[in-house]
């Protein structure tokens, strides 16, 4: 590197660069978070939403699943999961969940194994009204097809 | 023999040896993961894959952490010139640090995760069950406590001493690192804001603060090894955090593209995360250029193997394979597929694990009062590990990288009704599951190889 270009130079770059991206980093959070409530539903965040929350975080589901598709990625998407297996209907997703839920875990020899949760029926109905709502979420278009 | 400057820093060994003792476990649960992807059952009822990957990326964590304050230790009382503000305190946060990581690891493996967050209270507090955030509430005030006491003695330490460029880098680093960790006890309800401000603690620690550290403790290792002029050097270490934070920061934006944001992150976060492969980049020439205009021949020729290896893969791994999927139109097919994982592996082990094994190589033959570098034969040994792991951390990544493509190919680029399921997918991509495990297995040799070095001394010395 050039003599003439001295470390207090490259002192004076690394302080002013940082602080005036970080402030604009500041001011864009503080506008995205203003504009989210036109995409995040949240008028729909009911008490059961919020229960299936902390039961999807209680049972660690990330760690195989993934959501917007953030967390693991040994299991399918789920943020779509409602639109997937709902057959479009409420009661149809539901009647999935339970089903599938209960049915855990399948032992098909050689297969990824889902453990069972035990959760009630209450639970899984919380969950499953956790998950149709993060399906109508808007997040850009993502994702590209119904397989998540 | 009294191989330390001052002898205060000999604290860093325990942080060390207890950071490799972590490395191993976090490569076990890697194998066993690596393994689930195709024998779906393996040990399926008794460590279920969520509570492997926990422990794989938790360990990790953890011992980058141990690794980082070991370092931290080392070098900051020679910088400045000083002896540690408080040793004892050092050391009672080592043990405090230990048994909350070992308790930790502990419940997640003994205990359902739902059982972990009851007993440990998670419903007064929920901060549990996110992603590399899954820690018990009271694990993560310990980490809190452990890094606030750790920073006020490196802090009183610097404030008596020498304030030179390397120090300062480090302890912004750090104090960034406990500050964006805060963030990890804000999760609410509403999951667009919950997934918005958890990347305040991911992306800003490892695309951000974490480059701070890493550069501070490569430029502390090469001004070492190599004898170059502090000023060439800390010159050098201030133009690259400062195009890791101008770029890092904004590009911070390549999370948010498929969040309830507005679109403009889509180009913010193309056109800052483009740029951040630039100060990686700078740092290979960097690295490269110091070790040739070396004013010394340091006897330790692992250290500068390793200075030189974790550029070059911090590099490739951060840099070219962050690169491949950060614009926006490319992610939008690639989140969330093996790509992103193939990135995630070559990246950590890249830029943070190989800078810690960099200045564990550099400083245990000084704290184990060996001298300046161990004797020929172990640091043979020490570069048979780093080849053998470094080689195979290729391989892992290429090979996640072809089970990517192919996932991207069958599962997301086809309209929906002629895509793949995604169980359908994985079932083709098995060739590239079981390649990786063969490359992972590898890899744990390297690991044993690295190990074995450390009690490998030179009897003829001795004699």
């Amino acid at each position: 590197m050039s003599e003439s270009f001295t470390k207090g130079m490259a002192r004076n770059i690394y302080y002013g660069g940082s602080v005036f991206f970080f402030l604009i980093f500041l001011a864009l959070t503080f506008h995205t978070v203003k504009e989210m409530p036109k995409r995040d539903n949240r008028h729909n965040i009911t008490e059961a939403v919020e229960r299936g929350k902390h039961l999807w975080e209680k049972n660690n589901c990330i760690g195989c699943h993934s959501l917007i598709g953030e967390g693991a990625y040994f299991a399918p998407e789920l943020m779509n999961v409602y639109d997937r297996r709902g057959g479009g209907s409420e009661e149809g997703f539901k009647a999935f969940m339970n089903g599938w839920m209960n049915a855990q875990p399948l032992n098909i020899p050689g297969r990824r194994q889902m453990p069972n949760f035990h959760l009630n029926d209450q639970e899984i109905d919380d969950l499953a009204e956790f998950l149709k709502w993060t399906s109508e979420l808007d997040a850009n278009g993502w994702p590209p097809n119904i397989e998540g | 023999m009294d191989t330390l400057k001052y002898q205060s820093q000999a604290v860093a060994k325990p942080y060390f040896i207890f950071a490799m003792i972590l490395f191993v476990g976090q490569i076990l649960f890697g194998l066993i993961m690596g393994l689930q992807y195709v024998v779906g059952d393996f040990l399926g009822g008794i460590i279920p894959f969520n509570v492997a990957r926990m422990v794989h990326t938790n360990l990790l964590i953890v011992w980058l952490l141990f690794g980082f304050m070991g370092a931290a230790y080392y070098l900051v009382p020679e910088e400045a010139e000083t002896e540690l503000y408080s040793p004892q305190l050092a050391i009672i946060l080592f043990w405090i640090f230990a048994a909350a990581g070992v308790l930790t690891i502990l419940g997640y493996l003994l205990v359902p995760y739902s059982t972990l967050a009851d007993i440990t209270l998670n419903h007064l507090w929920p901060t549990m069950g996110r992603e590399f955030l899954e820690q018990p509430t009271i694990t993560k005030i310990g980490i809190v406590v452990v890094c606030l006491g750790f920073l006020f003695n490196l802090g009183m330490t610097i404030l008596k001493g020498r304030k030179t460029a390397i120090n300062m880098v480090m302890m912004t680093g750090l104090i960034g690192l406990a500050v964006f960790f805060l963030f990890a006890f804000y999760n609410p309800t509403n999951l667009a804001l919950d997934k918005y401000f958890w990347w305040f603690v991911v992306h800003l620690w490892v695309e951000g603060v974490w480059e701070l550290i890493m550069g501070a403790i490569l430029a502390y290792v090469l001004i070492k090894v190599t004898g170059v002029d502090r000023e060439v050097i800390e010159k050098w270490l201030y133009v690259i955090i400062a195009m890791a934070l101008i770029s890092g920061i904004l590009g911070t934006g390549h999370h948010f593209y498929w969040l309830m944001t507005p679109e403009y992150w889509q180009w913010v976060g193309s056109i800052f995360s483009a740029l951040e492969p630039l100060p990686f980049f700078a740092m290979v020439l960097y690295a490269f250029n110091m070790v040739n205009r070396r004013r010394r021949e340091h006897p330790n020729k692992a250290a500068t193997l390793w200075a030189l290896g974790t550029a070059v893969m911090a590099f490739l791994g951060a840099g070219v394979w962050g690169f491949l999927h950060t614009l926006s139109f490319v992610n939008y097919y690639t989140h969330g597929s093996q790509i992103t994982a193939a990135h995630g592996h070559m990246a950590f082990y890249g830029a943070y694990a190989m800078i810690v094994m960099t200045i564990i190589s550099y400083a245990m033959p000084k704290l184990r009062g060996i001298g300046e570098a161990n004797c020929n034969k172990a640091q043979v040994i020490e570069m048979w590990g780093f080849w053998l792991m470094t080689v195979a951390m290729v391989f892992i990544t290429l090979f996640l990288t072809g089970a990517g493509i192919l996932q991207v190919w069958l599962q997301r680029l086809p309209e929906s009704g002629e895509a793949l399921s995604f169980m359908a997918t994985q079932d083709k991509l098995e060739i590239f599951y079981w390649l990786r495990e063969i490359a992972g297995v590898i890899f744990l040799l390297g690991l044993i190889s690295y190990l074995t070095s450390f009690f490998i001394t030179d009897k003829k010395a001795q004699a």
